[in-house]
This record gives C-alpha cells, structure tokens and sequence, in this order.
C-alpha cells in the first residue's frame, strides 16, 4: 500500500520509464524528474565545482539551483521543475550543471548550439 | 502602441487567481501569468493528472473554494501557465510582461497591458548550518511541494525543524502520508502563539488539527529546540538536535536518526519584479523587505499592484483577501464602477494583523550564527564558507554588499535567494530588497533581437 495515494485516493496512469545514466526510473505521467530521481531514493545527481559536494533536491521550486540536470543533452536544467518525459535521458554526477552561472558551451554533449548558455542577470 | 489587456496578473496562487477573478468581474479584459504547469502556487498546488486524484483536497483546506474560482476565471480571461517572467518595464501607461514558456524549450512571448499585479509569492528562508548543504537536507516548503504536486513523500525517517506555524502543516502532511516524523524543532517556544489573544481570529481550529494529527502518529513537537547540525557522508543519516536558550545558544544536544530534514525560518517575498519596476519596498515586521502599498494594495508606481506575500508573509486566506482588493482597486482606476467594500478591508486588517503577531511570536534569534563552524558554507552556490565571510569583514567589509563583493556569496546561480537573509543578518543589518534584471534564469539565445533592450539599460 501507498499512503500519500490513498491519502488523496489516486488512480494514477501507467507509469512510464526515464533513464539516469543508463539505469532506469519509474515516473507517473506529470511528475518532475527531480521528485522521480527523490522519490526512487536518488538523493544527489551532481558535484560542486569547488568541494565536488553532492547534491539534489534542497528548496523544490526551483529558486536554489541545487537541482541541475542534463536531460537529453541540455545542461543546466532544474530537475525539480523539469516535467519527466518517457524516454528522457538523464546524466548525473560530475557533468551536470558544474559550471555555474555562465554555463560552459558545448557541455551538452554535442547537442547543439547555445542551449547550455544560460544568463543569471549579473 | 495600445496594450492587449487591461490588467496582467503574475501569479496564480491565492492572490493572483482572487485579484484576476474579482478585476474580470469587475469589467477588465484580464490576462494571468505562472510560471508552472499548474494553477495554485505554493498552498494550492495541484497534482499532475496524471495520478486521478479522487480526493486532492486531502491535501489542502479549502482546495474546493479556489477550484470554483480558478474554473470561473478560465472561462472569462487569458490564461498563461508554464510562462515565466523575467523582466516585466513600464512605459508610458503600458506594462510590458516579458516571458518565456516551456521548462525546457524556451520560446519568448511578451504581453502587454494598461495595469499589472504582482501576486508573485515566496519562497522559503533556509539559515545555514553545519551539514544543511547534505542530500536529505530539504527546506519545508520543499518536502510540502514534493508531496502536494507529486505525491512522494519527502523520506522515511523525517525530522522537521525551524520556526514557525508552517512546521506543523509539513509534520502533519509527512506524518499523514507515512513518514516516520522523529520530531518537531520549534526554535522559538511552541506556547508562544497560544497566549496570543488574536488566536481567536480562527487560526485555532486549523492549528489544533495539525496538532491532532501529530498526536495521533506520536510525534512529539518540542519548542526552543535546534536541529544545529546535519550528519552523514555522501546523504543525511542524523542531526544534532539541542535545546536552546532564548536567543538560540544551545543548551544541551542530542543526536537522532534520520535520512531526512525538512526546515525552515519563514519565508522570502519574491520582489525581483516589483523592484525591477522601482516599487517601493519597507522593512516588514521580521526585517524582510515586502512591497510597500496603500489600503487598496497599490504599490508606489501608478498601475501596478501587489497582494499576497509580496506585500508581508500572511498565508493563503490573506493572500487571496488581498488579491481582491488589489483587482478591485484596478477596476476602479481604469474607470469601471466598484462600490466601497469596507468590509473586506477590515477582514486585511484583521488578517494582517494577525500575520503581523505571528512574524513577532516566531523571530529568528541571532543565536543561530554561533551553530556556525569555519568551514560551514553559507553560500551553497559559490561554496563560501563562513571564514571568508569573516575575512571579507576583517578586510574592513562592514556591509552586506562589500562582503558579497569581496567574498562572492549570492554570487551564484540563486543569486542570493537562499543566503541573503543569513549573509545581512552576519553583517549585522535588515536584508537588502533583490536587484536582480533578470528575475528567472534566461538562455542567451531567448536574449536575441526581440527581447534584447531591458539588459541593454
Ligand atoms: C515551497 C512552499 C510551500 C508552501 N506550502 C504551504 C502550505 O502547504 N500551506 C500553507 O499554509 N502555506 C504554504 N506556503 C506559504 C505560501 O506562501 C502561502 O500559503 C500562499 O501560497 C501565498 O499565496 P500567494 O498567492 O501570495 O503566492 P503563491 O501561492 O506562492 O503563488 C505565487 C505564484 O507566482 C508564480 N511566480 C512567481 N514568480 C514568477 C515569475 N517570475 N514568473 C511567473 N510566475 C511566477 C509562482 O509560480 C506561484 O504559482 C508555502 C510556501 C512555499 C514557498
Ligand atoms: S531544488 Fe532548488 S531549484 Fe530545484
């Protein structure tokens, strides 16, 4: 039994499938990639540039940037916010969002052109 | 140019969804504006469809009321969901709302209109401490936004902590949903509401459920408690919880188990917007800058409006109160027919004030900054650990601004939206109002011809 379904009486969809570095994770339609990753017991998807900390989730809605994905070759993307869709692929660990502010062009793993490059309003 | 809309409206939580609704009554061609997928900010926010919720309203007091509001308005207005601002100007009696829409392939759209209200929320207000960058480590609102729009529950093991009324809520919600809550941390006394005669005003009932439901799981709820320190190598395993004295030194410490933390110290008013528009703003009564308006929640400049948290952290049933106002008084100054309502004003009054009582019951107390080691970061961003902070200081650094020159913190991608409050309260001043021309991170490629002049002044 599942008590936050119950709680709310949920008849949720067929989950569908992402990929997190080649492994995969359950998500029902609608969820975010980050509370996918949290909710399979994935608590950290990234290092710091500086520590190489781990990180994941911290604030939820998308204002600590703690959360940066890329999904599908985009970099810098905020898991917490990113709708999962099926077939995503994630990538975790020393890649994601490790720039900073700025992003690094080309991180993306040869996904195109600008998409990394993000403007933080410095 | 004529503007498209009479009335933007930024926002779709209580405040917004209330002073659309009430603005488009009133006779006003309407347009609202969020940033997510889904109707009803922070408090109301909804599941996906995907899960069928039955009973979503277990979730959430009221859901009913703003679910019949939020449908009226859909028929009646122009309705942007997943549109992000982030810059809005004003020019010569037009507002311009610069957005982008989509999560992940962003396409720029501007929307433009005679008013504008801004009904932008808040978001939590974390203080740093040993371990609080862990993975576990989650804010309040956080762990409530996991579970009301995706239904996962934050952890196993969950310790909730901070101050406030908002930490029974989160307990009360991870407890009923199956977490094992270990404990409540009220930093501030737990009795401190209870004599306060406004308690009258009819928060009780809503309080004693909470408390109800946090008996019946057995989850005790300690006041002038800490959790002081976060434990574990790669992700949460414990915490320091210590008892504190009245300004927050710990008194003794004990350790408890847990694979996650869910805390908070209120709330932030997000204000890039208003500020971005040169809105005044004042000190509320917990030193967090907030909107300044007037009785009928104009702000300082002619057309824009705030309500909700924008205006002073009050919760919900004000938010929406004050979103009415608000499209009421825009209603009227674009020359529509709006009879005085005093009653509703009374009802702010009284909410706010209220609001107010509960800021005053529940301060942060400068005891917290000696939780603190050397190496504590203050700044998860830019990973600026307390030392530099002092460093900066002793470099003759005496205010906010110099420090986060010299030592980098709110440097980073949030820039400054988790650590502001915690760096002003280390140089010892009231938080700054943000200056951010960019409220929501923007790629370079949406900054191309259409939408390059408000970086260029
Ligand atoms: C994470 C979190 C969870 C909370 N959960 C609860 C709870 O469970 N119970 C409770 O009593 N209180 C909760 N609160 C307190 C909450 O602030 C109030 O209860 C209430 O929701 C305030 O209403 P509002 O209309 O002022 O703002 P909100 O409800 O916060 O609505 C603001 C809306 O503005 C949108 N927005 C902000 N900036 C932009 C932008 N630049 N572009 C486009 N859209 C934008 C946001 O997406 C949001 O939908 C929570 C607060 C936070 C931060
Ligand atoms: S968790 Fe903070 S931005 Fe995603």
């Amino acid at each position: 039994m599942n008590q936050p379904y119950d709680l709310v009486r949920a008849r949720p969809e067929p989950e569908f499938e992402i990929s997190v570095d080649g492994a995969p994770v359950p998500v029902i339609p609608g969820q975010t990639i980050g509370a996918a990753l949290h909710g399979a017991g994935i608590r950290s998807w990234r290092t710091t540039r500086i520590g190489a900390r781990p990180r994941g989730l911290f604030c939820g809605i998308g204002v600590c940037f703690d959360c940066l994905v890329t999904v599908n070759g985009s970099p810098s993307l905020r898991a917490c916010l990113t709708e999962a869709r099926p077939g995503d692929r994630v990538s975790t660990g020393a890649r994601a969002g490790q720039d900073g502010p700025g992003g690094r062009p080309g991180d993306g793993g040869g996904h195109g052109t600008d998409g990394g490059k993000t403007v933080n309003g410095r | 140019m004529k503007p498209r809309y009479d009335l933007a409206v930024i926002g779709a939580g209580p405040a917004g969804v209330a002073g659309a609704l009430t603005a488009s009554f009133a006779g006003l061609d309407v347009v609202l504006i969020d940033a997510a997928p889904r109707p009803g900010g922070q408090y109301f926010r909804h599941l996906p469809q995907g899960f069928n919720a039955q009973a979503p309203g277990a979730l959430h007091h009221g859901l009913d009321g703003f679910t019949r509001q939020w449908e009226t308005l859909r028929a009646r207005a122009d309705v942007l969901l997943g549109h992000k601002v982030w810059a809005v100007e004003r020019a010569e009696g037009t507002v311009t709302v610069r957005c982008l829409e989509g999560d992940r392939e962003e396409r720029p759209r501007t929307v433009t209109a005679r008013g504008l209200l801004i009904a932008t929320g808040a978001h939590d207000r974390p203080l740093p401490f040993p371990g609080w960058d862990l993975p576990g480590v989650l804010t309040a609102g956080g762990a409530q936004a996991l579970l009301k729009g995706n239904l996962v529950v934050a952890g196993r093991k969950v310790v909730v902590a901070g101050t406030g009324p908002f930490l029974l809520p989160v307990a009360a919600g991870l407890a009923g949903a199956g977490a094992d809550v270990r404990g409540v941390y009220e930093a501030n006394g737990r009795l401190g509401l209870a004599r306060h005669p406004l308690l009258a005003a009819g928060k009780a009932g809503e309080a004693l459920g909470y408390g109800a439901t946090l008996a019946r799981h057995r989850v005790p709820y300690r006041g002038r408690h800490a959790v002081i320190a976060a434990h574990g190598e790669d992700a949460l395993t414990h915490v320091t919880v210590a008892r504190l004295d009245s300004a927050w030194r710990p008194v003794s410490t004990r350790t408890v188990e847990c694979d996650t933390l869910a805390y908070g110290y209120g709330f932030v008013p997000q204000l890039e917007l208003p500020v971005q528009l040169g809105c005044a703003t004042r000190a509320d009564a917990d030193g967090s800058p907030v909107v300044t308006v007037d009785g009928g929640l104009r702000t300082s400049v002619p057309g824009v409006y705030a309500a909700g948290e924008s205006t002073g952290v009050g919760g919900a049933v004000l938010a929406e109160v004050e979103g009415r106002i608000a499209g009421r008084s825009a209603a009227a100054d674009l020359g529509r027919r709006v009879p005085p309502l005093p009653r509703l004003s009374r009802r702010r009054e009284r909410l706010a004030a209220f609001a107010k009582a509960l800021l005053e019951a529940y301060p942060v107390r400068p005891g917290w900054q000696g939780w603190l080691r050397d190496d504590t970061l203050v700044c998860r961003c830019e990973e600026v650990p307390l030392s530099a902070v002092r460093e900066a200081q002793d470099l003759g650094a005496t205010d906010a601004r110099s420090v986060k020159l010299l030592a980098r913190p709110g440097m980073g991608w949030c820039q400054g939206r988790m650590c502001g409050y915690a760096v002003a309260c280390l140089a010892g001043e009231d938080p700054a109002a943000p200056r951010r021309p960019i409220a929501q991170p923007i790629r370079l490629g949406d900054l191309a011809a259409p939408t390059r002049s408000p970086l260029e002044g």
